[in-house]
């Protein structure tokens, strides 16, 4: 059995410093992990994924449809696009925050604002707004890392795990200031 | 000590311990963080090539010379280096010789899909394929030993999925291999016809004894499970296999070229009904069904994109157990970044509505809405040459509200090559140079216009624009790439020139390290007519209010001011702001 985690945003957005994290986590933990991220011209503001997969033995770097036990979503309609990658009753944890894709801003279609309330019921969905949340705690840019806090909550590792990866993982100027604002995410 | 590494973090580091010396690249996604990776390890020479030709070279003279040696590319990167592999197939090697490519299954950031494993066999050269990091590592260690062995390079494959996924890998030291005496044998490395007539036989048994001994080499092995259902795997499918049906036999193929045939009719025999499962071409099934043996393969599994475990369930089980996708939301394609140059000079070529002929780069970008300029790419290079062969179809006249793009890495590459061509054969074309100072889509590597090397060195600069008066081009003229009028100015009077011209549109790529923007461009709401105007630039910066009014996101913008001189109402201000 493993643990089937999915990051899903928009490129720039640190879906890929995000996953550097879980699967600095599992290692810590002991588990066998593999991660997969995506680079090139998909993160030029597109739609992005990365998967963090760990567990005894992990043969495929990728998860599947209908196989994630949390989807962490940056941004609302890319938690639209891929909630079928969640088993049924996994968690959602979305960052309530709308960016529009060219396509909307160009006119040639709208965005739908009230994508997610056809998924209600289907899985346990956890709304936050990380980026009001980071602004809060003083650096819009680690909105990422309080939604991060928020998906810790329905995770089962220790508090100074999270901190010492964290640490580890983010770069060295960032540091305070993101252990903060997963602490924040995390309720504390 | 275990590490988690990218595969192509484990590629490199394989060919680290392997004690390669020399390593000659240029960037391509997904192979780039090869090179990347080796550059850090100070017993290795590490050099961005101008293009994978030349990268290949370079690795078969160190080979020559009695090193280990590599080069990496992306798979149409081997297009351009297959003249000297197919020639050093032939030649054999001194020092091992590992070139590394890496397929694009999916098209994540490719123009094509091609299977490299198709180009080892008409290459007659072997092809090594891991399934992880870890393997990754491994594979490439047991290349160079399997080089120096059978005396051939060696194609060690990996694919878009392989390169850019993180497994954790256990690091091991590095053993130096002592360098082979050099010697010189034309029989071997002066391939005329006479001497190549020879090693084309010896080709051909090196392939034949290898595929006996890859037979009992464990780079090949069978697992054998429930005898019911087998699958050939190899690379990233295997892991497929894995996860969909862990219950079945496997004859896990780490070797793909040639095939181990006798393993092949042994794993046959023993189950009961055989399935390839292979990505992209049907390689290993052709050759399967070749040696009269029953299998299914492509009639249930695509050609195209990659593979997962759920399109093996849905194809051998009919099992497909999960929620429906919603239909119907806006897609979310890449899009050019704010600030970027590329925008701003296909502002103007829209303004003056040309027919842009493009090239491989994030300006490739530019083919699509808003931005819409675009209208042809092929690969590397192409776009000089492409509009020469329309204007000497179509004539003089017919071209004169068409020009090329070509970045700065693009134009080295091979656009050079093309543009010698124009010159030579009397174009009177208008090329522009896109030059933003590095190679950016595959995220800002040096090359030999910038002025530093791989390993972080100062080299020196070629000049681009002395470059191209070099090759006899008259009409050269640098212009910024935001400064939109100069640019209309040059375009009017260049296209309209009986003669060649290089337009070369300068302004570093806005994501590059140390480029600060000065300014943020604000929107004074009182002065907005609600016209939309300022959106059509294509910005991802800009956006809408609920009361029409522009928007702009103040953490996106990097006040380049496009979108203010879009504004005929002057309700885009840019102002100063301070860095802290």
């Amino acid at each position: 059995m493993s643990t089937n985690i999915m990051i899903v945003g928009v490129g720039g957005q640190g879906t890929l410093l995000t996953s550097r994290i879980l699967g600095g986590i599992a290692i810590e933990k002991g588990y066998d992990v593999k991660l997969s991220e995506v680079h090139g011209m998909a993160q030029r503001g597109g739609s992005v994924v990365t998967f963090v997969r760990y567990g005894d033995k992990v043969r495929e770097p990728i998860v599947e449809e209908g196989q994630a036990d949390v989807l962490i979503a940056f941004e609302r309609l890319e938690a639209a696009r891929y909630h079928h990658f969640l088993k049924k009753g996994g968690v959602l944890i979305v960052n309530d925050v709308v960016i529009e894709p060219i396509t909307v801003i160009s006119g040639q279609t709208t965005y739908p604002l009230d994508v997610l309330d056809s998924l209600e019921g289907k899985y346990k969905i956890v709304k936050v707004d990380a980026n009001k949340i980071a602004e809060e705690v003083g650096n819009r840019r680690v909105f990422n890392t309080v939604v991060l806090g928020v998906a810790a909550r329905h995770m089962d590792v220790e508090k100074d795990v999270w901190l010492r990866v964290i640490e580890r993982t983010v770069p060295p100027k960032t540091v305070e200031i993101n252990k903060k604002a997963f602490l924040t995410g995390l309720g504390e | 000590m275990k590490k988690l590494l990218l595969g192509n973090e484990a590629i490199a580091r394989g060919a680290y311990e392997a004690g390669v010396k020399v390593s000659a690249a240029y960037p391509g996604t997904p192979s780039t963080e090869i090179s990347e990776t080796i550059a850090k390890y100070p017993e290795v020479y590490a050099e961005w090539s101008p293009n994978e030709k030349v990268a290949a070279e370079v690795a078969i003279g160190a080979s020559i010379s009695g090193v280990r040696s590599m080069c990496c590319m992306k798979h149409v990167g081997l297009n351009v280096a297959a003249d000297p592999l197919f020639t050093c197939s032939y030649t054999g090697v001194g020092g091992g010789l590992v070139a590394v490519v890496a397929d694009d299954p999916g098209l994540y950031s490719s123009q094509n899909e091609q299977d490299t494993r198709m180009v080892g066999r008409s290459a007659m050269i072997p092809v090594i394929e891991p399934s992880d990091s870890a393997e990754a590592k491994e594979f490439m260690k047991r290349a160079f030993e399997l080089s120096e062995k059978y005396d051939t390079p060696i194609i060690l494959r990996t694919t878009t999925r392989l390169s850019h996924s993180q497994g954790a890998v256990e690091l091991e030291d590095r053993v130096e291999v002592p360098d082979k005496p050099y010697e010189k044998r034309i029989d071997k490395y002066v391939m005329m016809p006479g001497m190549a007539k020879r090693r084309h036989l010896y080709v051909e048994d090196r392939l034949n004894r290898m595929a006996e001994d890859m037979a009992t080499d464990p780079l090949n092995r069978i697992e054998y499970g429930d005898k019911k259902i087998g699958f050939i795997a190899s690379g990233i499918a295997y892991q497929y296999v894995k996860e969909a049906m862990p219950e079945a036999s496997v004859l896990k193929l780490g070797v793909v070229n040639p095939l181990p045939k006798k393993l092949i009719a042994e794993f046959a025999k023993n189950v009961e009904t055989l399935y390839v499962f292979e990505e992209l071409e049907p390689v290993v099934e052709e050759q399967v069904r070749a040696m009269g043996i029953k299998v299914i393969g492509k009639e249930i599994f695509t050609r195209q994109g990659e593979y997962s475990a759920n399109l093996l369930r849905k194809a051998v089980l009919g099992v497909e157990d999960y929620e429906a996708p919603t239909a119907g939301l806006p897609a979310r394609p890449p899009v050019l970044c704010p600030g970027c140059p590329h925008r701003s000079v296909f502002s103007v070529m829209k303004r003056l509505k040309l027919h842009v002929i493009g090239d491989i780069g994030c300006y490739t970008l530019g083919a699509v809405a808003p931005i819409s300029v675009i209208e042809t790419t092929i690969c590397m290079g192409s776009s000089i040459s492409t509009l020469h062969g329309v204007e000497k179809a179509k004539g003089k006249d017919y071209i004169k509200n068409w020009v090329c793009v070509i970045g700065d890495s693009t134009f080295l590459h091979t656009g050079v090559n093309s543009l010698i061509n124009s010159a030579y054969n009397k174009s009177s074309g208008t090329v522009v140079i896109l030059d933003n100072r590095t190679t950016g889509m595959t995220g800002h590597q040096e090359h030999a216009a910038t002025g530093k090397n791989l390993k972080g060195e100062p080299a020196p600069a070629i000049d681009l624009e002395n470059l191209c008066r070099a090759i006899g081009v008259n009409r050269v003229r640098t212009v910024g790439a935001f400064d939109r009028d100069a640019l209309t100015a040059a375009l009017k009077e260049e296209t309209q020139a009986d003669e060649l011209s290089v337009i070369i549109c300068r302004a570093p790529c806005a994501l590059l390290k140390g480029n600060v923007f000065p300014n943020k461009v604000f929107v004074n709401a009182e002065k907005c007519a609600k016209c939309g105007a300022c959106i059509t630039c294509g910005c991802p910066a800009l956006s809408k209010n609920a009361d029409k009014t522009a928007k702009i996101d103040p953490e996106m913008c990097n006040g380049c001011g496009l979108c203010a001189s879009f504004c005929k109402f002057g309700a885009m201000e840019t102002r100063e702001v301070v860095k802290k």
